[in-house]
């Protein structure tokens, strides 16, 4: 294909993107805030008829169906974060497995239990259980603990709760007011987060996306691996020739000049953390299902990562290593067990944390910078008032997404690269030799 | 809104440590172009490290402004 061609292809695919990202749950917000107002009460709502923006809300606070004004940062935190449903398109939803643990039990089932709706809201509840906003939550009222109620309406409201300001969630179900509560995390309510009564192990969206990276990859390289025992000996052809030299580049860039002699032993763990961190950031990449899933940028998936790489490099290190970190020779005694050792110490942990944080930040900073991108066309449109501002934001906002999601390939690449290269580095100081003066 | 002014000095300190990474690893080609190959590859590594650092503070940041 020549240049024309190759442009204009890479033009509308990121302009079809924007159209992806635009009809996320979103596409109410397209059209005029006043007419939509008036056809659009199917939702029943008990918050103020009034409308959006009002302070006093109804009975139970301002109701998460009614139109809300654009907010870039909301939506982009909103597509960075996980959900217990994929969203296609408009209301078309791919439900997923929910596994989900209180102490009523264990409820297993598909997420299609929930009836998912606009905005990832759920229209009906299973076992006390909700979905709000494509996550699942919790009724705290015992009485609706078994089977199936018909959610009227979900709202939020603002209440003080041990003399800080909170944000709630109430379903509204027969008339009556519940409150909801999300699920537990274990982040010691730094993002709001903390112990409740349930635990959500549900299959995700980022699980559902590390499960299809899984399955690419083993795919890709049994076909290679195979390959290269039926032709051994001779030229690799297709996926094999492919694959070969990525799987050279590791070996001989990255394992050998860090691990030293016996890097065999340490192959398969660097060769599995390059290419699933690269699968997955690239897969975020895709704006449309199957990709688009925010894997790496989440916090809980680096920090096991980089656990696993602090696993590998402590196990594996010898007795040289642990003397040169705790007990260094030829420093006099006192430096050692006020100075040197704790920081040594502090050290030991220091480097996985930054190697986690590193690539968490990266990638979410990545996408973040894509979506506000995005967001100007609708804040330059006043979300869907004017067709001249979203042209014009449109015309701003193409180019500069093309061009951050070029940058953001490279970054793929980058931080795949420097997460491998790092571990295999830390793994090689753990089982060095001493070098005798 | 400090939040959003403790990140932008991060990055400050980050495009000037990257910046002279790659001032010094370009005079570094100049003087010897056999060597462009791992002189870039170390370059890279260098400036991942030093990015490092300014995300760890870019991190923090976003945690004090996070919405409860």
């Amino acid at each position: 294909m020549n240049f024309v061609c190759k442009y204009s292809l890479a033009l509308i695919f990121t302009g079809l993107s924007v159209f992806a990202f635009a009809q996320d749950g979103h596409e109410q917000h397209d059209h005029s805030q006043g007419t939509q107002h008036a056809q659009g009460t199917e939702h029943l709502q008990t918050a103020d008829p009034a409308g959006n923006g009002a302070h006093e809300g109804g009975l139970c606070g301002h109701s998460l169906n009614v139109e809300q004004e654009f907010n870039a940062g909301d939506n982009a935190v909103h597509h960075i974060s996980d959900a217990n449903v994929i969203h296609v398109i408009g209301d078309l939803y791919v439900n997923l497995p929910i596994i989900l643990k209180s102490e009523a039990g264990w409820k297993i089932g598909m997420s299609s239990a929930f009836h998912p709706h606009h905005h990832g809201n759920g229209t009906s509840s299973s076992d006390g259980y909700v979905l709000v906003h494509g996550s699942v939550m919790r009724i705290l009222d015992s009485r609706f603990h078994q089977g199936a109620f018909e959610i009227e309406d979900l709202t939020h409201q603002e209440i003080e709760e041990g003399g800080k300001a909170k944000t709630v969630y109430n379903a509204v179900i027969k008339g009556e007011c519940v409150r909801l509560e999300a699920k537990t995390t274990y982040d010691g309510g730094i993002l709001g987060g903390g112990v409740t009564s349930f635990s959500d192990f549900s299959i995700t969206r980022n699980v559902f996306t590390m499960l299809l990276t899984l399955l690419i990859l083993f795919f890709l390289f049994r076909t290679a691996a195979n390959s290269a025992t039926r032709n051994h000996g001779k030229a690799p052809r297709g996926l094999q020739n492919f694959i070969e030299p990525f799987y050279t580049f590791i070996r001989d860039e990255v394992a050998k000049p860090n691990i030293g002699p016996k890097y065999e032993k340490y192959m398969p763990y660097l060769m599995s953390a390059f290419f699933f961190i690269l699968g997955l950031n690239l897969i975020g990449q895709i704006p449309f299902f199957p990709g688009g899933a925010n894997v790496t940028g989440n916090i809980s998936i680096t920090i096991v990562l980089a656990i696993i790489t602090f696993l590998i490099s402590t196990f594996s290190a010898n007795k040289h290593f642990w003397e040169h970190t705790l007990w260094m020779p030829g420093v006099p005694a006192v430096l050692k067990i006020f100075i040197l050792t704790p920081i040594e110490v502090l050290g030991l942990f220091l480097k996985p944390f930054t190697l986690l944080l590193r690539l968490f930040a990266n990638i979410t900073a990545g996408h973040i910078v894509i979506l506000s991108f995005v967001s100007l066309i609708f804040i330059l449109g006043k979300a869907g008032l004017s067709v001249g501002g979203s042209v014009a934001g449109a015309a701003a906002s193409i180019p500069l997404t093309l061009f951050m999601m070029t940058l953001e390939l490279l970054v793929a690449f980058l931080q795949a690269f420097i997460f491998t290269m790092l571990s295999a580095t830390y793994i090689g100081t753990a089982i060095e030799e001493p070098h005798h003066h | 809104m400090y939040a959003a002014i403790g990140a932008g000095l991060a990055v400050i300190g980050a495009g000037l440590g990257i910046g002279q990474i790659g001032g010094k690893a370009v005079e570094g080609i100049a003087r010897q172009p056999e060597a462009a190959g791992d002189i870039r590859a170390n370059m890279i590594l260098t400036a991942a490290l030093v990015e490092g650092a300014a995300l760890v503070c870019m991190v923090l940041s976003f945690f004090v402004a996070a919405p409860k």
